[in-house]
């Protein structure tokens, strides 16, 4: 089990991001980044797709890296690394390398959600041996505040503006958590930047395996979010509280919640503290909104009680 | 600009940049509106600032806090707040408070 002081002698022995990099004031991706390689013993490979970490971590002549990384475009994080991990197999056969390297993609929520998923399908369906981390804020950051398919519902962004036609997003969110556990890989989990020592509790247990893995890790966005750059951890925290970002993990398919938040508080706290949400605490509809707001997840945390239920470790021993 | 940039053929192929991280190449330092004092005596070395870092800008040996670098901190104020004794305080730019540091 990982803590604070092994992760932070890790660091001692090699910074794998460095300072140096333009990423927000206040952006929480370096964190989860971080903890993520630092969780891993081996030496590690990096495909990142595009998006902000891609971009503001590598300005040439500049690198925030200090592990092998490739870029890749937006849609093919996912295929490139499987491409990495199948030269690398290819190697080991052919006698040419002998140690043990280990393969991690970083992706937002744009390059995995929405433009990278079928190189996801498709590497998690080959069975590479690489993990997948979703770095998810919730819309396209890097390109000013796009909606994507994992921003939640009634959020602003500038293709989902708030105004006389529509309040905000009207769909729901994505459930690409889900979507990948369909693959039947050996282990899925979600995890919070506010939690970085369950992350990398969930990293560690996840590179036990071979073949796929895949971790989607709510990250706040000081800038999309509309929230003041110092409350990043507070308000990822938020959202695991208000049980909006369940922390949970499908392990060989049976379903653990990994933290059951104790007292029920609603999601209108999380969402009155950021500018994306303003407009619901403005005007009379906006109350219906949250109303709604509140359906969903309490039905989303509901039918995770359920499936963990069902597919908990106790029923399948039966 | 006064250097002449570098022509395609002088560049390493592909773009790669060979040595690793380069933080000396970009001081976001210079980004702070507010910075950071570390307060020692309060500090009960539990590195939840060095964990939540965004800019690896808390400095650390043998897994204890040795102060800030001042060079790449962009004074978000993320470790101020995540603090659980506040031994770190945000003080503007300029201010008193910042001229001993």
């Amino acid at each position: 089990m990982a803590n604070i002081k092994t992760l932070a002698k890790k660091q001692e022995q090699q910074v794998r991001l460095s300072s140096g990099h333009s990423l927000c004031a206040g952006c929480a991706e370096p964190m989860v980044v971080r903890t993520v390689l630092n969780s891993i013993d081996d030496p590690v490979v990096v495909a990142n797709a595009t998006g902000c970490l891609e971009v503001a971590t590598s300005r040439y002549p500049g690198t925030a890296w200090n592990v092998p990384w490739i870029h890749s475009a937006f849609e093919n994080a996912a295929a490139t690394i499987a491409g990495v991990e199948a030269a690398y197999k290819g190697l080991l056969r052919a006698g040419k390398l002998e140690r043990k390297v280990r393969f991690v993609a970083f992706a937002g929520d744009g390059g995995t959600y929405d433009i990278g998923l079928q190189a996801l399908s498709g590497a998690l369906e080959r069975g590479h041996d690489f993990l997948y981390v979703c770095i998810n804020n919730e819309a396209y950051m890097n390109t000013g505040v796009q909606r994507s398919s994992a921003t939640p519902r009634c959020a602003s962004a500038t293709t989902s503006p708030v105004g006389d036609a529509i309040p905000g997003k009207p769909q729901d969110r994505k459930d690409l958590t889900e979507i990948v556990v369909a693959h039947h890989i050996p282990y899925v989990a979600q995890a919070s930047v506010s939690n970085l020592i369950d992350l990398s509790n969930k990293v560690e247990r996840a590179m036990a395996y071979d073949g796929p893995k895949f971790l989607n890790v709510l990250t706040t966005c000081p800038l999309g979010w509309r929230t003041r750059k110092d409350t990043s951890i507070p308000m990822a925290k938020l959202a695991v509280e208000t049980r909006y970002w369940p922390l949970y993990e499908v392990v060989e398919g049976v379903y653990k919640i990994n933290y059951k938040p104790k007292k029920h508080v609603p999601v209108e706290e999380w969402l009155k503290q950021q500018g994306r949400f303003r407009h619901l605490f403005k005007s009379p509809e906006g109350k219906s909104s949250l109303e709604e707001f509140q359906a969903s997840v309490d039905e989303n945390w509901e039918r995770l009680l359920k499936k963990e239920q069902c597919l908990s470790g106790a029923d399948a021993a039966q | 600009m006064a250097a002449k940039l570098k022509g395609w053929k002088d560049l390493p192929m592909g773009g790669v940049v060979p040595g690793g991280a380069t933080p000396e190449l970009n001081k976001t330092g210079s980004w702070r509106a507010e910075r950071p004092i570390w307060n020692e005596e309060k500090c009960i070395q539990c590195l939840q600032c060095w964990l939540h870092c965004p800019d690896d800008s808390i400095m650390i040996k043998e897994q204890k806090m040795t102060g800030m670098d001042y060079d790449h901190c962009k004074g978000c104020g993320v470790c101020a707040g995540i603090c659980p004794v506040d031994a770190i305080d945000m003080v503007p730019e300029g201010s008193a408070a910042c001229a001993r540091r």
